[in-house]
């Protein structure tokens, strides 16, 4: 019996940059692979070689048989292959409900109406989904989870005979990964082979029947998930350690001058309330983690703080109201936001996106953080000359930390930076932060659902669930007072 | 629930426009005319920008080519004008798709640089041939579709519904959402499984034939065709402001804007060289203030926000 999918010698260059080297896998009807890396060894890019959205310089993608390697993306998406993008890019202006009917539209100029029929699937598939509720309104007035469930949506509206799916898990709560977890698994019931690949690794054990591991675009293992995890490269490039809880230097005056000071901040969107009576402060020099669930209210809270949404109640800065002030302004003051979204410059090289984070700097000293940063993220440094855009992922993820902290920060906030990094560069950040937090006055807030990042550094730990603050303390007491539903 | 709301506002607007002949002269009746088939090049240029999300730049190309080859048809051969409105508009198609093909593959703005340099290309030959197009001052068509005012206002009121209809039902089809998709993230379109440039293609070929038809109408109706009312940039600015300021990606918002800025125009034309500044002035702020247009916000309630 020929497999579903079956890649073999798959090689993808860009420029003397390899990314994909030598690749070889079969998937069979109704079986999931895993295939994992550390960030930047090539996942993406395989699938997007299967996809046709890249064009492999050598090897075969055969579906049941047929070899489509070069094929353009829409024929092969025809013959049976659906994606699920890394990053969601939802059309602003059509609703959710419209996206899935759009999935289900053939390929033909003639179509000048829908029947009811496709209406009414495309409803039962926003309700297999979990997304009836959301169904009627716009992309960006959706909570993020909700936006990875319309990317699974639509390749269940597909029904393509290969799954593709690429990071669903990233930036999901555990009850949303078994959600996810579920609905993959359903695929694989239907007979459908599916391709995955995420950085969670607990989730992707659970979940697969095979895993291959690669590293910077070659094969480095292959087997049970177990078999994988237990491989000794593996451990190295990609699992590294356990996020370790350093002991705290105490600090001068903490805890006296609140450097950042909230008070009853509320935040409208439209009808619906984003932040409610929310009140927390930062001293001077202080790690404080702001906990919730995806909608909780975080982003919302930092972009209040970085002046980009408006509010009522006080934002007070050393003292002095942040109120009337240009988030640009703002900006001088020393809040820095690295935001969930990333925001970088696509078009701009790695090293211009990190020069406009330096620019009030004295050359010396922008010249002496560059290295410093680049000591901390060394693949940066290789890529100095490669467009923003084209970075994976987990590049982004960090070349966005790096590009605030070459901004000097004094308060830096840093918005779910986890999200997308393999598990050994979440060390290496957790072993960045707290080498900052030893040499350096700054001063953190952090936004993390990802509580076994967020609670190893913090000195104090708010919990904001539902726009409301309803706990705070210390670390160590949020396991017991606070802690299911997240860890 | 929108779709009420766009037959609230049709339904009386094209009563009125229909009944315009028993109230008013013929002036007005001949600025209306003038307006409906600046209203066919506007819509025709939201299909193309609205929806696959392509700026075309050069809209008088399209409209030029459609004007020319039917002018030039009547003029040396005397073709009947149903024949010579056909050929102008086939015309347009066929130039359309010849810069299309090799300008769609281009990605970010040089599609719209590409229709740019169509634009002047086209002047340039016309005013080069000067022997046989008449040149910089135009040549003269000796039929003409009706020398009764009230005759050539249904015309062009007919021709305008019609398009309007084709256009706007075609962007609220499944084929319109498809080039939307195609429009704003073609990587994801097409890995939706559609084909991306067939769709882009197919909008710019629709776009081009009702350019070419109404463009060759209004030159049977001005009795002549000459650069600056159909080919130069000025012409192409028009159909892109009016199609902005009436409301981007809606289709009709195109029509309104065609008439309110040809209605604009006449009121402010004592003002002389002013007028222009004004109406100018006026489709900045429009821009600037209300994205959406006049018509954005009331026909589009796709969400809840
Ligand atoms: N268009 C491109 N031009 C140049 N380099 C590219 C391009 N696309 C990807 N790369 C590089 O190829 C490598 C592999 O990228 P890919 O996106 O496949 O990584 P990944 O394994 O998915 O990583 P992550 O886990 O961070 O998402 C990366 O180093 C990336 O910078
Ligand atoms: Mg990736």
């Amino acid at each position: 019996m020929t497999a579903l999918l079956e890649v073999g010698g798959l090689t993808k260059r860009f420029g003397g940059l390899v990314a994909v080297k030598d690749i070889s896998f079969k998937i069979e009807a109704g079986e999931i692979l895993g295939l994992i890396g550390p960030n930047g060894s090539g996942k993406s890019t395989v699938m997007k070689c299967i996809m046709g959205i890249e064009k492999p310089n050598a090897g075969t993608v055969k579906l049941s048989g047929t070899d489509v390697a070069g094929w353009p993306t829409h024929r092969i998406a025809r013959q049976g292959v659906g994606i699920v993008f890394q990053h969601a890019r939802p059309l602003q202006r059509q609703t959710i409900l419209e996206h899935i009917i759009l999935a289900l539209l053939p390929d033909n100029l003639l179509m000048l109406r829908t029947d009811h029929s496709v209406r009414q699937r495309a409803e039962a598939i926003a309700a297999r989904v979990g997304l009836t509720a959301v169904m009627h309104r716009l992309p960006r007035t959706l909570a993020f989870a909700d936006l990875r469930r319309l990317e699974l949506a639509k390749a269940i509206a597909r029904n393509p005979k290969v799954v593709l799916v690429d990071e669903p898990f990233a930036g999901l709560t555990a009850a949303e990964v078994t959600d996810f977890s579920n609905l993959i698994a359903s695929f694989r019931a239907e007979g459908h082979a599916v391709l995955l690949v995420d950085h969670n690794v607990k989730g992707v054990a659970a979940l697969v029947d095979r895993v291959l591991a690669m590293y910077l675009g070659e094969h480095v293992a292959e087997g049970t998930a177990e078999e994988v995890m237990a491989n000794e490269t593996v451990r190295r490039v990609y699992l590294g350690g356990k996020i370790e809880t350093a002991a705290r230097p105490e600090r001068e005056g903490k805890g006296h001058t609140p450097l950042l000071d909230v008070r009853n901040l509320g935040v409208l969107y439209g009808k619906a309330t984003a932040i409610d009576d929310v009140s927390i402060h930062v001293g001077e020099g202080e790690f404080v983690s702001v906990v919730g669930l995806n909608g909780a209210g975080k982003t919302t809270l930092f972009n209040a703080i970085s002046g980009l949404v408006p509010y009522s109640g006080a934002i007070n800065w050393r003292g002095t109201p942040l109120a009337g002030k240009t988030a640009g302004a703002i900006a001088r003051t020393g809040i820095v936001q690295c935001p969930e979204t990333r925001e970088l410059f696509g078009d701009m090289s790695v090293r211009e996106n990190l020069d406009l984070g330096g620019q009030h700097m004295t050359p010396a000293e922008s010249t002496r953080q560059l290295d410093w940063l680049f000591g901390l993220f060394p693949i940066l440094k290789s890529r100095q000359g490669q467009a923003a855009r084209t970075l994976s992922g987990g590049e982004q993820q960090m070349l966005a930390i790096a590009r605030a902290l070459m901004m000097h920060p004094k308060l830096l906030i840093l918005d779910e930076p986890t999200l997308g990094l393999a598990p050994v560069i979440l060390e290496q950040l957790s072993k960045a932060l707290e080498t900052l937090r030893q040499t350096t006055d700054i001063t953190v807030l952090l936004g993390e659902q990802n509580v076994t990042f967020a609670l190893p550094h913090a000195d104090r730990v708010y919990v904001i669930e539902h726009s409301r603050i309803v706990w705070e303390g210390d670390p160590a007491r949020f396991a017991e007072e606070a802690g299911a539903g997240y860890l | 629930m929108a779709r009420n709301r766009t037959f609230l506002l049709v339904a009386p607007a094209l009563i009125v426009m229909a009944l315009l002949p028993l109230g008013v002269g013929g002036y007005i009746l001949g600025l209306l005319t003038v307006a409906y088939y600046t209203a066919v090049f506007a819509m025709s240029w939201d299909l193309l920008f609205g929806f696959a999300g392509e700026v075309n730049f050069g809209p008088s190309f399209l409209i030029g080519v459609g004007a020319y080859v039917a002018a030039l048809l009547n003029h040396y051969w005397g073709w009947p004008i149903p024949a010579c409105l056909a050929c102008g508009a086939v015309a347009a198609v066929i130039g359309g798709a010849v810069l299309a093909v090799p300008a769609l593959r281009l990605s970010g703005p040089y599609f719209g640089l590409i229709t740019l340099v169509a634009v002047l290309m086209l002047q340039n030959i016309i005013v080069l041939n000067a022997g046989i197009t008449g040149g910089e001052i135009g040549i003269d068509i000796p039929d003409v579709l009706s020398i009764d005012e009230t005759t050539n206002y249904f015309y062009a009121f007919g021709f305008m519904v019609v398009s309007g209809g084709i256009l706007f039902g075609l962007s609220r089809s499944p084929v319109g959402l498809i080039l939307q998709a195609s429009g704003q993230d073609a990587i994801e379109a097409a890995a939706l499984g559609f084909n991306v440039a067939k769709h882009k293609l197919t909008a710019f070929c629709i776009s081009a034939f009702f350019s070419g038809l109404a463009g060759g109408m209004l030159i049977f109706y001005m009795g002549t065709a000459s650069v600056g009312t159909v080919v130069d940039i000025a012409v192409g600015v028009n159909v892109i402001i009016a199609a902005v300021l009436g409301g981007r990606r809606t289709i009709l918002g195109a029509a309104v804007g065609s008439i309110f800025l040809i209605g604009a125009n006449e009121v402010l034309r004592p003002l002389g060289q002013l007028a222009t500044f004004v109406v100018s002035a006026v489709a900045l702020v429009v821009i600037l203030f209300f994205p959406g247009g006049f018509l954005g916000n009331y026909l589009h309630t796709g969400g809840r926000e």
